[in-house]
This record gives C-alpha cells, sequence and structure tokens, in this order.
C-alpha cells in the first residue's frame, strides 16, 4: 500500500507541473505583453503611469526575457505566494477573485456528488436485486431521461416551480439580503436552502448514470459463484448483498470521484449562468472572452490540478477497496 | 455405517422447477437417502441436474428456480426432524441449517470466494454466523481450521487474499469455511473438477480425512467415475432430472443394472483394453430439458430400448432384491409391464 502511495503521488506531481507549463503557453499566446497592454489601457484612459510602477510589474513578470524565465516567475510566484498575477479585466489580483468562486464552486461540487451517491447508491442496487419490478423499470426509464433533458431546461422548470410554488428567490446561492453580509449561520443556512436546485439539476445526469452502472456491476456480481458459497454459508440475505457483491460493485462508484469533480467544475458552465450561480464556470468563460490571460490560466490550472487531486482520491480509494488492485 | 435410526437425510420426490407454465424439470422427483457418515456419489453428465440437486437441498436454487415438490427429512442434531423442502429459503429456520449443519464446497475455487475479502475473514464471518464467539476467538479456531485442510502456514495465510493463492490452496481455503461449524453433512459439488489430478488426489484424501476424524456424511457430486470408486458408499446415477439407479459402490461397478449406468462405464478409457478402438460412448447428447422425450427420457440413446414400450411409457422405481433400485422397463416385473401397457395410454 505504501509503495502504491508513493508512487501514485509521484505521477500526481507530474501531471500539473505540465499543465502548468501549458497553461503557460496559452497566457501568452495573445499577442502583446500582458503589461504593455495594461499601460496602454490606462494611459488611454488619461491616466499617467509611474514609472517605478511599471519597472516593479516588469521585474515581477519579467515581459520580453526567455520563456523559461517567464514562466519561473509566474510559477514561483504562485507556489510560494499564492499570487496569480493581476486581472486585466476586473484590476484585482486573480487570487482574490478565483478564492471567492472556488470556494462556492467546491461546496457546490462536492454536494452534489454526495447527492448523487447518495440517490444512486440504493436505487442502483434495488434495480438490479428487484429486476423486473416496476420500481427497477422506473429507475431505467428516469434513468434514460435524466441525461437525455439539457440541464439548463431542468434550472428553468425549477426555477419556475421554487418561484411560483414556494416563493424562493430565484436563482444564485444566496438571498438578495445575503449576498454581501460575512459568513454567519444565518448565512450557511440560507445557502442550504439555494443549494437543492444546482445540486439536482448538476446531478441529474451523472445520479442516472451511475445508477446504470451500478445496477449493471451488481448484476455481473450477483450471479457469481462466491455469492452461492456466500449464501451457503448461511449468511441473511441483505447481508449477504452488502457484504460481498456490493462491495465488489462499488469500485466505479469509486472511481467516479475522479470524473465528477471536474465535469461539474467546468462542465456545469451553462447551468450556472442560468441559475446565476457564482462559481467558476461562468467567470471561466467570461475570462476567455475577453482574454483576460492570467484569470483564464489560473482557472485552467486549478482546474486540472482538481482533476488530479480527484482522481488521486479516487484512486486510493479504489486501493483501500480492493486488494486486487492494492497488489498488482 | 449406517445407522439404525432414521437417515441424516431422506429425500424423497424431490422436485425443483425454473419457471412456471411450461417450466424446466431440473430436478424431477428424485429419492435418495443419506445415512450418518455415509458417503453418497451422485454421478451424472453435464446437465443432469447433480448441482441443481445439491443445491435444492440447502435451498440456494437461485430464481426464478424453486422446489416445487417432495420431502427432504433432516435429522437435526438435537433430533428433531425438519423437512428442508418445506422451509422458506429466506428464512431463519433453513439458514441455522446453512453452513452449520450442512455445509457445502464449490466446483470452482478461482470463484467461490469472496475476491476482496481476506481467506480468515471469509472463514470467522462463517463461524460467528452460527457460534457466538468473540472476534478473537473466531480468529483462533480459522487458524485452526486452516491447519486441519492442511494449509501451510496458516497464521499468515488467514490474511491472504484469494487471489494470492494457488488452485489447490483456494480449495482447501474453500473448504476450511465449510467446515468451521463441524456440519454434519458435507455436500461437495464437483469439488475436485477445475484442479489438476495430483491436487485432486490430495483434496479427495483430504475430505476422506476429514471425514473420519469428524464422522459427518458427504453428499458428492461428480461426473467423475474414478473418483466415485475411491470414495463412494453408495450411488446414485442421475439422468434429466432424475435418478435411474442407485446401489452401493460394488453394485454399481460389477453389477450395473440400468443401459445408462452401462453406458457410463463402457465409456470409461481403461489403460491395455480395446487398444487401437475408438472409446466406446453413449451416443448422442443429453436432450434439452425443455423438450423432453416421451416414455422413458433415456431411450433415443439407449442401447436396449424396447420399440413400442420404452418410447410409451415412463419407468416406474423398481426396488431390485439386493436392495439396489433401478428406473428402467426391463427390471420392471413383466406383470406390472403388461399392467402398464393396458392400464396407460
Amino acid at each position: 500500500m505504501l509503495t502504491f502511495l508513493i508512487r501514485r503521488l509521484g505521477y500526481m506531481l507530474v501531471t500539473p507541473a505540465l499543465v502548468s507549463v501549458l497553461t503557460f503557453i496559452i497566457i501568452q499566446l495573445p499577442p502583446g505583453d500582458y503589461l504593455s497592454s495594461m499601460v496602454a489601457g490606462l494611459s488611454a484612459e488619461g491616466v499617467q503611469v509611474n514609472r517605478a510602477f511599471v519597472e516593479g510589474m516588469r521585474e515581477r513578470y519579467g515581459p520580453g526575457e526567455p520563456f523559461y524565465v517567464q514562466y519561473w516567475k509566474w510559477i514561483s510566484n504562485i507556489l510560494f505566494y499564492g499570487d496569480f498575477g493581476q486581472s486585466f479585466e476586473w484590476n484585482r489580483p486573480v487570487a482574490t477573485l478565483i478564492y471567492e468562486r472556488m470556494g462556492l464552486t467546491i461546496v457546490l461540487s462536492v454536494s452534489t456528488l454526495l447527492f448523487i451517491w447518495a440517490v444512486a447508491f440504493p436505487i442502483g442496487i434495488y434495480s438490479a436485486i428487484r429486476r423486473h419490478s416496476i420500481g427497477a423499470h422506473l429507475a431505467t426509464f428516469v434513468g434514460f431521461i435524466g441525461p437525455a433533458i439539457p440541464n439548463f431546461l431542468i434550472a428553468l422548470v425549477f426555477m419556475y416551480l421554487s418561484f411560483r410554488y414556494l416563493g424562493q428567490s430565484v436563482g444564485g446561492l444566496f438571498s438578495p439580503e445575503f449576498e454581501n453580509l460575512p459568513w454567519s449561520p444565518a448565512k450557511v443556512g440560507d445557502l442550504i436552502s439555494h443549494l437543492w436546485i444546482p445540486v439536482i439539476v448538476l446531478g441529474m445526469a451523472g445520479t442516472a448514470s451511475l445508477i446504470r452502472i451500478m445496477r449493471a456491476n451488481l448484476l455481473d456480481e450477483l450471479n457469481k459463484p462466491y455469492v452461492v458459497t456466500a449464501g451457503a454459508m448461511g449468511h441473511p440475505e441483505h447481508v449477504l448483498l452488502l457484504k460481498y457483491p456490493v462491495r465488489v460493485a462499488l469500485n466505479p462508484f469509486v472511481s467516479t470521484v475522479g470524473w465528477v469533480l471536474p465535469g461539474l467544475v467546468s462542465g456545469a458552465t451553462i447551468t450556472a449562468i442560468v441559475l446565476n450561480l457564482p462559481t467558476s464556470g461562468p467567470m471561466l468563460l467570461r475570462s476567455l472572452l475577453t482574454r483576460d490571460m492570467y484569470l483564464a490560466g489560473s482557472f485552467i490550472l486549478l482546474l486540472s490540478t482538481l482533476t488530479v487531486i480527484g482522481t488521486l482520491i479516487s484512486d486510493i480509494l479504489l486501493a483501500w477497496l480492493d486488494p486486487r488492485i492494492r497488489y498488482s | 455405517m449406517a445407522s439404525n435410526t432414521t437417515p441424516l437425510l431422506e429425500i424423497s420426490g424431490l422436485k425443483t422447477y425454473f419457471g412456471t407454465g411450461n417450466p424446466i424439470r431440473a430436478v424431477d422427483g428424485v429419492d435418495l437417502t443419506i445415512g450418518d457418515g455415509e458417503t453418497v456419489c451422485v454421478v451424472g453428465e453435464s446437465g443432469c441436474g447433480k448441482s441443481m440437486l445439491a443445491r435444492s437441498i440447502l435451498r440456494i436454487v437461485s430464481r426464478p428456480g424453486n422446489v416445487v415438490g417432495g420431502v427432504m427429512n433432516f435429522r437435526r442434531s438435537d433430533g428433531t426432524m425438519v423437512d428442508l423442502a418445506s422451509l422458506d429459503p429466506t428464512g431463519e429456520e433453513i439458514r441455522s441449517v446453512r453452513g452449520n449443519e450442512i455445509a457445502m464446497i464449490f466446483r470452482e475455487p478461482m470463484t467461490s470466494l469472496g475476491p476482496v475479502q481476506t481467506i480468515g475473514s471469509q472463514i470467522m464471518d462463517a463461524i460467528r454466523l452460527h457460534r457466538k464467539v468473540g472476534k478473537r476467538e473466531a480468529r483462533d479456531r480459522a487458524v485452526e481450521i486452516l491447519r486441519r485442510v492442511g494449509m501451510p502456514r496458516p497464521e499468515e495465510r488467514l490474511n491472504a487474499y484469494p487471489f494470492q493463492l494457488s488452485g489447490g490452496m483456494r480449495q482447501r481455503a474453500m473448504i476450511a469455511p465449510a467446515l468451521s461449524c463441524n456440519p454434519r453433512l458435507l455436500i461437495a459439488d464437483e469439488p475436485t473438477t477445475a484442479l489438476d489430478v495430483t491436487t485432486q488426489a490430495v483434496i479427495l484424501d483430504l475430505i476422506k480425512e476429514l471425514q473420519a476424524e469428524s464422522g459427518m456424511a458427504v453428499l458428492f457430486i461428480t461426473h467423475d467415475l474414478g473418483v466415485v470408486a475411491e470414495i463412494a458408499d453408495n450411488v446414485a446415477v442421475m439422468y434429466l432430472g432424475r435418478v435411474v439407479e442407485r446401489s452401493d459402490v460394488d453394485g454399481i461397478f460389477h453389477d450395473p443394472k440400468h443401459p445408462y449406468t452401462r453406458g457410463l462405464l463402457r465409456s470409461i478409457p481403461r489403460l491395455g483394453i480395446h487398444v487401437g478402438e475408438d472409446l466406446d460412448t453413449i451416443e448422442g447428447m443429453v436432450p434439452n430439458p425443455l423438450n423432453r422425450p416421451g416414455g422413458c427420457s433415456f431411450h433415443p440413446r439407449c442401447r436396449e430400448a424396447v420399440a413400442g414400450l420404452c418410447d410409451k411409457f415412463d419407468p416406474r422405481r423398481t426396488d431390485l432384491p439386493d436392495g439396489s433400485q433401478v428406473r428402467c422397463l426391463l427390471h420392471e416385473q413383466v406383470p406390472s409391464v403388461v399392467h402398464l401397457a393396458g392400464g396407460r395410454k
């Protein structure tokens, strides 16, 4: 297990490093360097640009210097000071912009993941062991309908329902009165009461496909001889199910952590725009449209790092769950 | 070895069908008796229902199959009789028999153990299911059982996963949980089929040894007549869900009554006999159980079939003077045949 962990951690460091180089290439792609455009922008607005300030910025970003020097300045500032550079459009440090959004994005993603698991696990098991029941057919039906309806459409329906029948403020993750208040228990409660719509909307497709995966896997496992063996030992049916076949069928469940996290963070952009969620998706889209390269680059870097972390977590969970992975 | 009291397990008219309407009759009216400490072998070709017979006894036939008729009287360790055929297959009473008084070992040691649990945890599960013991004591017992089945270094192997063991070791690990509660009947469903010949012999010896130690009865399912000759006291030959001949082991090998039994014996390869000739076989295949031949279900493949009789009349069980039983018109009393010809269509 220890060697497995070390090996995995090693891989985990290599991938983000490569991604960071790619990200920096993307940042550098638009013509002109960041500093000249900023100075030009400020002059155009009639602001006198302080010479010392420009010199300081030149020292900080090193435009005109070789690629690897610029890259090093960029990445070392991120790693050592958490400084992702300056957002051209917002005229604020990227770090502060991102932290606000990333926090809520992670809250939303994790809640959605938990929602997906909580719903897909029992329904998946149920539709496998009661294969021909009405409930199982219903689950299969929902399982196909779920991924087929575009998320933003479900989002609109839910917004209508919650506005019409629950009288809730629509969209966003907070009511207007809490929007700019500091964190308090009441604000957390407000967040939770708003969270369910995006969680259900975003989790719908994932839940549906996970139900089908769980069902298919469990059906395979149920026919294996070891289930009969366990039955012949005299286990009660539910203990037998949970202890043996479900344990084995759990693998794909755990692997989902790897792909659900980045999927939620990047794939939920349209839904986030429709629901007016203060998450990372809309800001990433906007920064790409306005060529706010330091902001866009930082998002890309963080998202890929999250993906790698998600994969790492799912790998570790898998190894913990399944000795065949651990020992080979 | 048969005791003078009632037999340990007495099966009569057992029927296990799959589906309703026109069901597959996997087990179709089987009679079988197993006495204390006795070894009974059930032989037959693939698909003759011998594994389903074994599973029916423990009531672990998978859906849509179910025991639909017959009686299986089992004498429990406290002396009370219970009809296994009448129990609810998911109920508490049958579960207290499974793995405890009747244990079963399976054909494929590669896949018959849970893949993600250690050997030890599976044995300990089996023990703690039927005995009120703590984890530590269950562990000690598991080590003891692994040692009994001849597992080298049992303390270490307790923490091994099935995929880390060789075939023979896995079969030993498979036998261990079955023995963990000292069953009075061990059902072995072709436990040596997936193993090489040397390992087969070792496992057979092991089962015989354990049987001698504990006095348990063994119901051994196999298609290997060599195995039968080595371990059986009594033999039941199955064809298409029915027992066509029942006899002690000498009777089967030296005086087989049913044409099917004789066919099986002829198809054993032997050194030095019939050199240069093709091996004798039973012609044809086991018929599709959904499309059972009329009359005696063996008649299309039988060399001794009598036209006009065997394709019309289903033979009844005939008890022969030497104590064996056979289902074949050739052995029915002539009056009975005449009676049949006149009485049934």
